[in-house]
């Protein structure tokens, strides 16, 4: 045994771990725990039948009662475990059920009928992942329109968003001209100004532009994000306009060299407001909240959100599409996982 | 066949860079090269200047009309009107004596969150932080393991907390294990108000550690070898050299933190709906409800609470640059 902690706590360079160490690794497992423990909760529930995920105290893995088909009986008939009025113990499928009297059958042989108290029965389950949550929620919940909307919302905006911005801080980065610091000046004393604080004119102004009940209206608000341009002119200014000078020299046109020269070299920037913007849009719950009302139109947040108040007791169906929302994330999450956290840390916003 | 796609795509490109340069030249040739930036920087102010600085101004001509017309033109104007309405109290402590009663519990229930939420979520943020800077084996692993659940949508992270609290949830199935009776996380006031408090830290510390680290990494190690070699202890080190370094980071923190805290809406609304009653309704979703939800819309009282929210929001944030300011 000795032998054997020493090996696990053996270190590089260092003589042993220290007490601190421990507590270390130990708040870090505690932390996994806590990030994770929930959405395995979530995913696991979601495979429970609807019968089980109502049943108290709940259990960790989902269980399905085993059935038996039985010549004679139309339906499948759930098995239980009887304890008998002998005292002996069997696997038995019941046909009915009368009051406090449960009627069962041997499988084995269908003809003799036993007769049981319920309370001395006990259902014989087994661990089944059960897909029928999702197979009755993509049905009674819109998920593929509502994902559909999500994507094209996200793809079309993102891909606005660094159109514009980069070439609103490329003119503004590289450019000397009468209002340039006015501008960006209001820009950047906007980013305090939540969409919140906003509400009610920005939905009048999206009725008279037309955009409510259209994903346009979605799109083309954010996309001039204070944020990304702030995030894109800081980047450039480190490009050296020598670079710039050379190439004008050459012949080429302003639009050729923000294509050729500006964009290629704030790659690294793109992505940073490319990963946010995804995230923003994505998750973007108030925004697509005030200006879609007909669910034709509903994001995967909206659909989500209007589903659960609705179906409030049908947890079995919030469930499985609760865990369908979170996939698409997760799996971008998975393979990007370290430009995201090293880009964040960098540049310090969300 | 991967090369001839990629020369394929990246001759498309070549053209749609010719047909633009073309059309770009031109309109160069037309306004001058100096005056490109105008058109480089167009389509943003455009669409800013639309959907962000005209809102804000027409929030003013809201605040200051009355009536439940919607378009601007229809409706009177009434001067500070529904401010004093806002602020028609007996006692400002009591929102009872209120005339606009749910206004005042929103900012006390806002006022509540903001301030244990804004306390708690830094000094997490903080401790893990300074626990994922030591030497630790797999701390990329770790650091995404603290930051997962900000990529999660506030409705997913609000549903999924609601299911664990609800009454035959997993934490008072624990609780009825070890033999004590159920409790009504979600319909008794303190215990909600608890509740989305640690649900908003669990979904944003890793935000917060992220930045907190990457300012605890940038504090360089020669530092703490010299401390060390004048016999400071670590506790020495941590206050004499971390605790001022990392002085900007954790004004960031603090600042980002707050702003957030106090427009939450989309979590507590889809977590508790601003219940039970009224006890986690926030300023956000009072804004959302007056104004998009109540049968009788009152733009003005909305847009009225939305400019006392966003003027809390600025003293706020120059309230601290100017402390920190102050102390350098």
């Amino acid at each position: 045994m000795a032998n054997a902690s020493e090996f696990i706590t053996r270190t590089r360079g260092k003589k042993s771990l220290h007490i601190t160490d421990y507590l270390t690794y130990a708040y870090l497992t505690l932390g996994t725990l806590v990030m994770f423990g929930p959405v395995l909760w979530l995913v696991l529930s979601s495979f429970k039948s609807s019968g089980e995920v109502v049943k108290f105290p709940p259990r960790l893995l989902p269980y399905q009662q085993e059935m038996v088909v039985v010549e004679g009986y139309d339906d499948p008939l759930p098995m239980y475990s009887a304890t008998l009025e002998d005292g002996t113990v069997r696997d038995l499928a019941q046909i009915r059920r009368i009051g406090l009297e449960s009627q069962l059958i041997d499988p084995a042989n269908p003809e003799e009928v036993i007769k049981v108290n319920i309370e001395n029965r006990e259902p014989i389950e087994s661990v089944e992942f059960n897909l029928n949550n999702y197979r009755e929620g993509i049905q009674s919940f819109d998920f593929a329109r509502y994902l559909w909307n999500s994507v094209v919302v996200t793809v079309l905006a993102t891909a606005l968003t660094l159109l514009v911005n980069s070439m609103a801080a490329f003119g503004l980065s590289k450019y000397k001209f009468a209002g340039r610091d006015a501008i960006f000046v209001i820009m950047i004393s906007t980013l305090m100004v939540p969409i919140s604080v906003i509400l009610v004119p920005i939905f009048l102004v999206i009725t008279n532009v037309g955009w409510n009940n259209t994903l346009i209206g979605i799109i083309v608000p954010g996309a001039a994000t204070p944020t990304g341009v702030f995030l894109l002119r800081q980047y450039m200014l480190t490009i050296p306009d020598e670079l710039l000078d050379s190439a004008r020299i050459d012949g080429a046109s302003e639009w050729r060299i923000y294509l050729q020269i500006i964009l290629p070299l704030a790659r690294p920037a793109l992505a940073v407001l490319m990963i946010f913007s995804i995230m923003w849009r994505w998750n973007d719950f108030l925004w697509p909240k005030i200006v879609l009302s007909q669910s034709e139109f509903f994001t995967l947040q909206v659909g989500l959100q209007t589903f659960q108040s609705e179906l409030n007791i049908q947890w079995h169906l919030i469930l499985a599409m609760t865990v369908l929302t979170l996939l698409p994330i997760t799996l971008v999450f998975g393979f990007l996982q370290k430009y995201i956290t090293t880009g964040i840390a960098t540049t310090g916003l969300k | 066949m991967t090369t001839t796609s990629s020369r394929i795509l990246s001759r498309i490109y070549e053209i749609v860079v010719n047909i633009l340069d073309f059309v770009f030249g031109g309109l160069q040739r037309l306004v001058g090269a100096n005056n490109m930036a105008y058109v480089f920087v167009l389509p943003n102010l455009l669409i800013f200047g639309i959907f962000i600085l005209l809102p804000v101004i027409l929030n003013f001509f809201y605040a200051f009309t009355g009536g439940t017309e919607f378009f601007l033109t229809e409706r009177p104007y009434v001067g500070g009107q529904n401010f004093s309405q806002l602020f028609d109290c007996e006692s400002f402590l009591d929102p009872n004596s209120c005339r606009e009663d749910l206004f005042w519990r929103a900012v006390f229930n806002t006022a509540g969150y903001v301030f244990f939420q804004v306390i708690i979520m830094v000094g997490v943020s903080l401790f893990t932080a300074i626990i994922l800077n030591r030497k630790i084996v797999a701390r990329g692993f770790f650091r995404s393991v603290f930051f997962y659940p900000v990529l999660l949508s506030p409705i997913v992270v609000a549903l999924i907390w609601k299911w664990i609290l609800q009454e035959n949830g997993l934490f008072n199935g624990i609780l009825d294990g070890m033999g004590y009776d159920k409790i009504q996380f979600l319909t008794n006031v303190t215990w909600a108000r608890f509740w989305v408090v640690m649900i908003s830290v669990w979904a944003y510390m890793g935000f917060y550690t992220l930045i907190l680290l990457a300012g605890l990494q940038a504090i360089p190690s020669s530092l703490y070898e010299a401390a060390q070699i004048d016999g400071a202890t670590k506790w020495d080190a941590f206050r004499n050299i971390t605790m001022p370094l990392l002085r900007p980071t954790m004004l960031v923190v603090v600042i980002l933190s707050l702003i957030r805290a106090v427009q939450v809406f989309d979590l507590i609304f889809a977590f508790t709906r601003g219940g039970p009653g009224t006890a986690t309704l926030t300023l956000v979703q009072y804004i959302y409800e007056i104004g998009f939800a109540s049968p009788a819309r009152r733009f003005g009282i909305a847009s009225s609470a939305s400019i006392v929210m966003a003027g809390v929001l600025v003293i706020a944030t120059l309230m601290q640059l100017y402390l920190n300011r102050e102390e350098d």
